[in-house]
């Protein structure tokens, strides 16, 4: 039976990690390598680096490292922020990224999604969605760009359908209003976009407790889940993650 | 010298890595008197079949031949599922037919790709599994599997709703849907058994 996958998150900057990892027992707590074989041993299933660098030299710096990451760690990670072309998710894959996410760029042209898929195989192709909710809808989303700086009037229920038909074989769904709170996932959107698609949706933004987990996947419907600062501030884990699921009865690698 | 096949696509640069970790001598390379003389061939497949199977080229006899002779051959992800006849991944594509069978989709009825760690039951007798246990979890990313018809190859299953076949063994041949240069310490104990078996035949 397939597990249920638990994601740690990164966010990584000039091949630095930032945002909060407040590990003890670190040499250095900003260094991708270290934490991604942390991870790693202490029982990750995927690791996800996201890079926030906001300038030229972004990509030739995540090139290094997911040269560096491949060399130490030996489970599957996805890489994304800032990818824009077929040809730069061909460097990464080669460089030793097992997936790419794309958000920003899909959503120019959905046609970047079919063709990576014809060439590398969508699971490869990880189409991220930052949607938060609808002021004048309820009930539904819509999709932002640009680090959700910059909305669109995309619904997100409707551009994951049409993201699996264009060739992303994966939804990494990240709630734009959960993010960051600890609040808990949004389970609505999560099961409104799991249940509309085939391929595996990754719930992502506002894990706080083991019970959230627990709720994105039973009463969200997703595959996975992702989480940041739950794991960075070591309140639980990973091996606290798998077994709270495991003794409610959820399949995990443990 | 391990010689990983470079075609040129998706991360096939993740394998050698692996056996760099274990301390192997490994390359990757696309040159026919490295492939000719290496010890064993590890054939990686990050890339649609199709795509996969065009950037080959003329390799594919070469490998062929050469595992027919008896060089440890080692296929993984679509690199395995190139072992079989054929697949009809975007298109009718004929593979290097090492194995008999045919790689089709996976059923609908469940989510596709089939993505994350799978238990696979652990036949006894396969090498590539030696001192593993009876079963242990493995990372999949696959949306088509390889139908196996060969009588002669041994068999590892794992559970998606059906028994889908993680892993096949004939002779000097071996083959994982599954990535073990992914799947932590159990995939990197999978691959240093391949290289067990390579310096066996060097």
């Amino acid at each position: 039976m397939l597990t249920r996958r638990i994601i740690p998150c990164l966010d990584v900057k000039d091949g630095r990690v930032v945002k909060g990892i407040h590990f003890v027992n670190l040499r250095d707590a900003g260094d991708p390598v270290e934490l991604g074989t942390r991870y790693s041993d202490e029982g990750a299933d995927e690791l996800v680096f996201l890079d926030i660098t906001a300038t030229i030299r972004r990509r030739k710096t995540i090139v290094e490292l997911v040269r560096k990451v491949a060399e130490k760690v030996f489970i599957p990670f996805t890489v994304g922020g800032g990818i824009g072309s077929v040809e730069q998710m061909d460097e990464l894959l080669r460089s030793g990224a097992e997936k790419c996410s794309l958000n920003t760029a899909a959503v120019a042209k959905p046609d970047i999604l079919t063709q990576a898929a014809q060439k590398f195989g969508n699971q490869c192709v990880v189409l991220a969605i930052d949607a938060r909710r609808s002021k004048t809808k309820a009930g539904r989303w819509q999709v932002t760009v640009k680090a959700g700086t910059e909305p669109t009037d995309i619904d997100a229920v409707e551009w994951a359908v049409e993201g699996e038909k264009q060739g992303a074989g994966e939804i990494l769904l990240t709630s734009m209003d959960a993010d960051g709170t600890q609040a808990g996932y949004d389970i609505e959107l999560t099961r409104a976009v799991a249940d509309a698609v085939n391929i595996p949706v990754i719930a992502s933004g506002g894990a706080g407790t083991l019970d959230h987990l627990y709720d994105a996947i039973v009463a969200g419907h997703a595959e996975a889940v992702l989480m940041a600062s739950i794991t960075h501030f070591e309140n639980y884990t990973i091996n606290q993650m798998k077994e709270y699921l495991r003794d409610r009865g959820i399949a995990v690698n443990l | 010298m391990l010689i990983v096949i470079d075609y040129n696509v998706g991360n096939v640069k993740s394998v050698c890595n692996a056996f760099q970790y274990l301390g192997c001598e490994v390359e990757l390379s696309s040159d026919r008197r490295k492939i000719e003389s290496a010890s064993a061939l590890v054939l990686p497949g990050v890339a649609a079949f199709g795509f996969a199977v065009n950037a080959l080229g003329e390799l594919d006899t070469v490998i062929k031949d050469l595992a027919l002779a008896g060089k440890p051959l080692l296929g993984i992800c679509v690199g395995y599922q190139m072992l079989f006849d054929r697949s009809c991944e975007f298109g009718t594509h004929k593979g290097l037919g090492l194995i008999s069978g045919n790689v089709v989709p996976i059923p609908p009825g469940r989510v596709i790709p089939h993505m994350g760690w799978n238990k696979v039951a652990l036949p006894d007798d396969m090498a590539l599994f030696a001192g593993l246990g009876p079963e242990k979890h493995f990372y999949f990313a696959h949306s088509f599997y390889a139908d196996v018809t060969d009588t002669a190859a041994e068999v590892a299953y794992t559970d998606y709703g059906f028994n889908l076949p993680a892993s096949v063994q004939k002779g000097n041949i071996y083959g994982t849907q599954f990535h073990p240069e992914k799947s932590g310490k159990h995939g990197l104990a999978a691959l240093r058994n391949f290289a067990r078996i390579a310096e066996g035949k060097d």
